[in-house]
């Protein structure tokens, strides 16, 4: 690596920092905002310290409890999106099989699809079926879209396995549930997780699919929009400041993991 | 690109694979190829007596034609938008993913930790945030002000009358900010691939470095950027949250109108027919650049 001129190394540095910069001050500008002491009904513009957000982030109890909801579909959904994303990865991953060009254009085909496409398809379905829309449609769309997500993460990792260690755990006598336990499921799993963490961030987060399928059903995103042009408490900066120092933290232990175990 | 029919490494089995794909499938047909089908057969229908949420299916092929001439303006807005926040997106993507695979050494998994983090917040309270920094009164506007260099942002149209909330450049600056990530992920993974003795051949042979990137690398990384520009492209041209919070609320785009007609207006047709045309435009363009970049057996 040598002869690299040494501007473009230079260069390379700044614009690095300079997007890592631009990346973190949204993030920082939220924080910041999370002890702002607002006169209007926005929390927008800058106007006094206060550490009263922090003291009560539960105070306002709309926001709360669409929180509350959103944790809650994205726990249902993620399991469900995890387990049948998983299991066809396996399939694709692992197994010769018939058509699999096709499934894995489909799975493609899911994750791509425009947001507003999936969320209007959806919401003709349940209007053409006339069926009800809340909780249990949030969660069948939320599983819709974590799935393809979880289906070809899985998928990418099960290509980097080695499967020999499957035959050679069976040709020291060990019965298949046991090899898939010890062998299999150890090798896939940190594939799993990371598409289970992702999954939750993506569902958690989702605005414009759940507004087509909800009804009545109110989910952070759908709270914090229906406001934003309306009015908007410090709280909410708060709950969402919650949510990223626990994103946070579950990052820096994964790669802290991922260091001790290979040390 | 290997297809999984020569995959040495796949193995034979009867019934287990199809097994451990049927759950999935069942899902997926039943809630994402049924509902297509049924967003279809509502974009040829006509609604009922006004009043009444029923439609009927009558080959209404009209939906479709108003859905350009009433909504062309908006479609075209959203592309556009789509277009230059892909482009920046790139350029922006591509210098911080190169550092991070090649530069930064053992530090490669934090920093793409960092990168996720801002996946952790909601989205909407960032597009807030820009709210506060793109203000009359905020932060940008400020520094641009003190080093007098408003007029030369307004002659570049970067700013519309001195101010950037409520113009197509916060829009554009929302929809960058919420899809970097998505550019930066594939450049990442395919740079990452790239074996460094590469590096060291081509540069033993006297290649200078532009000719190593130009010959080498950027080819090598095509297939990321495609799968970066497609990830930013297709969920931008969608989205109209960044128009929502950061743009004037008279030029709505196409995404807003969808959602609009569904769940206010109650025009199902005519919003099915919209939506399905924002599909087929986006396809026919996703067909068009892998044609021209090379990589149709991306998938």
């Amino acid at each position: 690596m040598t002869g690299r001129p040494r501007l473009g190394t230079v260069a390379l540095w700044i614009v690095s920092i300079a997007v890592f910069v631009y990346l973190f001050i949204p993030l920082i500008t939220i924080a910041v905002f999370t002890f702002n002491e607002p006169t209007t009904k926005f929390n927008t513009t800058w106007e006094g310290f206060t550490f009263d957000n922090w003291l009560h982030p539960f105070s306002e109890s709309s926001f709360t409890d669409a929180l509350i909801e959103s944790i809650k579909v994205a726990t249902v959904a993620c399991v469900l999106a995890t387990i049948l994303g998983s299991l066809i990865a396996m399939a694709l991953g692992r197994y010769r099989m018939r058509g699999s060009a096709a499934i894995n254009l489909l799975i493609v085909l899911a994750l791509t699809t425009p947001e507003i496409v999936m969320g209007a398809s959806l919401f003709t379905l349940f209007f053409n079926f006339g069926a009800d829309r809340g909780f249990g449609t949030v969660v069948l769309a939320h599983t819709l879209f974590c799935l393809s997500f979880v289906a070809l993460t899985v998928k990418a990792r099960t290509r980097g396995m080695d499967w020999s260690l499957e035959d050679a755990a069976m040709d020291l006598g060990s019965p298949p549930m046991r090899t898939f336990w010890k062998v299999t499921f150890p090798g896939i799993l940190p594939g799993v997780a990371g598409a289970f963490l992702l999954s939750i961030a993506l569902s958690i987060d989702d605005y414009i699919i759940t507004s087509f399928v909800a009804g009545p059903t109110v989910t952070f995103p759908r709270r914090v929009f229906d406001s934003a042009r309306i009015a908007l408490p410090p709280q909410v900066h708060v709950l969402a400041t919650m949510v990223m120092l626990v994103a946070i933290a579950i990052i820096v232990a994964a790669s802290l993991g991922r260091k001790e175990r290979r040390a | 690109m290997a297809t999984d029919a020569d995959d040495r490494t796949l193995r034979q089995a009867k019934w287990a694979p199809y097994l451990l794909a049927v759950p999935a499938l069942g899902f997926i047909y039943l809630f994402f190829l049924v509902p297509l089908v049924t967003l279809i057969k509502i974009s040829l229908s006509e609604t009922g007596q006004r009043g009444s949420s029923r439609v009927d299916f009558t080959w209404e092929w009209s939906n479709f034609s108003k859905a350009f001439t009433d909504f062309g303006e908006h479609l075209v807005r959203a592309l556009g938008y789509a277009g230059i926040t892909t482009i920046v997106c790139i350029l922006l993507a591509y210098p911080l993913a190169y550092f991070i695979a090649f530069k930064v050494g053992r530090w490669r998994n934090l920093l793409l930790g960092l990168v996720m983090v801002p996946f952790f917040t909601s989205f909407l309270l960032r597009t807030i945030a820009w709210q506060s920094l793109f203000a009359d009164n905020g932060p940008l506007l400020g520094v641009a002000e003190t080093l007098h260099l408003i007029g030369v942002l307004d002659a570049l149209q970067i700013t519309t009358d001195g101010k950037i909330l409520n113009t197509p450049t916060a829009v554009i600056g929302g929809l960058v900010y919420n899809f970097l990530p998505f550019a930066l992920l594939p450049i990442y993974v395919s740079l990452e691939r790239i074996p460094t003795n590469l590096f060291d051949a081509a540069s033993d042979l006297y290649s200078p470095f532009a000719n190593t990137f130009r010959r080498v690398i950027f080819p090598m990384s095509l297939p990321g950027v495609f799968a970066g520009t497609l990830l930013t492209f297709i969920p931008a041209s969608g989205d109209f949250i960044n128009q929502h919070l950061l743009g004037d609320v008279n030029k709505p785009v196409i995404g807003g109108v969808i959602q609009a007609r569904f769940l206010q207006a109650g025009d199902y047709p005519t919003a099915a027919a919209i939506s399905l045309v924002l599909m087929l435009i986006i396809t026919v363009m996703v067909l068009i650049y892998s044609r021209l970049l090379g990589t149709e057996d991306i998938v």
